[in-house]
């Protein structure tokens, strides 16, 4: 018995403490750093006064010490904030819908597949996805660039129709490509993994009873398969609300979401508290997301 | 039914094809005798030729690999011992220090880390932080890998071993260990993967210092576009792609553990 405790520490303890120490303690520092004042030159000012002229002079002395709400008034004192975090969760959403859109024939169709070929539908899907994130944000760069092919056709059927050209890159609708393109297999697997173990019994049942295609669709599969769809929508979702290489990259200098702003106040204008009271705005909102797709996606209990 | 077949073949072959063109338009460019990415010009490896001869690039991409195997290494071990932890001793607090990483927004645990290392540990950004960033949201997925493969096995294999008088450790050098070998060797590939490709994450936790393959193809991106990100973008595309048949390889493997057990 003691030996069975002493290896269930060993196995225990070198993971918990790993994670304890570079996951729970990095949170609960970007918490307190939220409460403090930035630095002269960034980072963050002192947390005492400095005791000695000599101390203030190396530090820098701001006069202010301690914690305070400054960088939680600041956010709310500026409507800015609130419109960029309303539009992370517009994108958020677009993508979401359209990814879901575009996942459910996919992932129908493996499901409705011979079982030897679905095993490499699903490969075919997740290999994309295996290649680094940023070659597949670039390789929408070439595509959208404005000497592209495909640029030039969407501007000649704009011209046809006596519309001015578009610059397709840099430009929200580009975001939205990118996003989407990345974030597609997150929505193809789960709802697959769902579809796969639909019973087709069901499907006849709703034949017989003389329901036509749709309303097998909407009335029997769709229902069936809302647990798929809302824990894809959490996988999409989620992701999407916190990225700030996509609108880097393939947006212009208006398309700037919740992630950007974050990523500034660390690497741009350096203001470290107000960078964590975003990032702890960014954790409730996941927090509040995931709360209610854990909600939806809970199994009804027939009254 | 056969004209929803056609309906659905149809719009799922769009989704496939949407998926494949931009990285076909990338492989396809990168031997393109020509400094724009929009007509074919001509068929060239000058873009290989040149990429490495960029010592920049082989430097990067040398630290890459580093910090991916250091990564994976101290990942698989103690992503091992978690799912280990979380399925035999239903330890409670290690689902959600193991999942919780991977379940938020990665810049989070980039800017939580970043300010960290520089209060906390007063550690210069640089190799080091990154192979501990890396580690710690690798571990969550070689826990769920190696957890899934214990769900999946029969108990009474562990308590036969036990009667037969074999020590904890025999039974698990004996018995466990060859059994999730699969699964930790998956688990083992799928963090060299998750690092090496890792952006977000390490452009918080970088440094100044060492240029990451990552970052060096961000920069380049952001300053100007040319065929040789196209021709970098093709071999990383080749090093995953091996990665993964090696990985089909070992689930395979798991297929067949799982006939024999």
């Amino acid at each position: 018995m003691n030996k069975f405790r002493l290896t269930r520490w060993l196995i225990s303890l070198p993971p918990t403490l790993f994670l304890l120490i570079f996951f729970v303690v990095p949170s609960l520092i970007m918490i307190v750093t939220s409460f403090r004042y930035p630095g002269e030159y960034g980072g963050l000012a002192p947390l005492t006064a400095p005791e000695t002229p000599e101390a203030a002079a190396t530090q820098g002395d701001s006069g202010l010490y301690g914690l305070t709400l400054e960088a939680y008034r600041f956010f709310f004192s500026d409507i800015l904030y609130a419109e960029i975090f309303l539009k992370s969760f517009v994108v958020a959403a677009a993508s979401t819908l359209i990814c879901l859109i575009m996942a459910y024939p996919v992932a129908m169709l493996i499901a409705q597949s011979a079982k030897k070929y679905r095993n490499l539908m699903i490969l075919l899907v997740v290999l994309p996805f295996a290649s680094n994130f940023l070659i597949r944000i670039y390789a929408w760069m070439i595509i959208l660039g404005p000497e592209s092919a495909f640029s030039h056709l969407i501007n000649s059927i704009l011209q046809l129709f006596g519309f001015e050209p578009v610059m397709l890159l840099f430009s929200p609708f580009a975001v939205l490509v990118g996003t989407v393109y990345v974030h597609l297999p997150f929505m193809i697997l789960p709802l697959y993994t769902n579809l796969e173990k639909h019973d087709p019994v069901l499907l006849d049942a709703a034949q017989d009873l003389g329901a036509n295609r749709w309303q097998r669709f909407w009335l029997v599969t769709w229902p069936q398969s809302l647990p798929g769809v809302y824990s894809g929508a959490a996988l999409v979702f989620i992701p999407v609300l916190g990225m700030f290489a996509i609108p880097d990259i393939l947006g212009g200098t208006g398309d700037i979401l919740i992630g950007n702003l974050i990523k500034d106040q660390f690497l741009g204008t350096r203001d470290w508290p107000f960078g964590s009271t975003l990032s702890i705005m960014l954790m409730l909102a996941v927090l509040g997301v995931t709360g209610l797709f854990t909600l939806l996606a809970r199994p009804r209990t027939p009254k | 039914m056969k004209r929803t077949h056609l309906l659905l073949w149809l719009t799922a072959s769009l989704v496939y094809i949407f998926l494949y063109i931009p990285l076909i338009i990338v492989v396809v460019y990168s031997f393109n005798d020509s400094r724009l990415n929009a007509e074919w010009v001509g068929f060239t490896l000058d873009w290989y030729y040149k990429l490495f001869h960029n010592q920049e690039m082989l430097l990067a991409a040398r630290n890459s690999l580093f910090i991916a195997v250091s990564a994976s290494l101290l990942a698989t071990i103690l992503g091992t011992m978690a799912g280990l932890a979380i399925h035999r001793y239903r330890i409670r607090v290690l689902p959600f220090l193991a999942f919780a990483p991977i379940a938020m927004p990665e810049i989070l645990l980039g800017v939580s880390l970043l300010l960290f290392f520089l209060q906390v540990m007063n550690l210069t950004l640089g190799l080091i932080s990154i192979i501990i960033a890396h580690t710690t949201f690798c571990v969550g997925f070689v826990a769920i890998i190696v957890r899934a493969r214990l769900q999946g096995m029969d108990d009474s294999i562990f308590e036969a071993a036990r009667d037969l008088g074999a020590t904890p450790w025999q039974t698990f050098r004996l018995i466990t260990l060859p059994l999730i070998m699969p699964a930790i060797a998956a688990g083992a590939l799928m963090s060299f993967t998750l690092s090496i490709d890792d952006f977000v994450i390490t452009f918080f936790t970088k440094g100044i210092g060492e240029p990451i393959l990552p970052i060096q193809i961000y920069t380049m991106i952001k300053i100007s576009v040319t065929p040789e990100i196209n021709a970098i973008s093709t071999l990383f595309m080749l090093l995953t792609l091996v990665l993964i048949i090696i990985a089909n390889r070992l689930d395979s493997g798991i297929l067949q553990g799982e006939k024999k057990s």
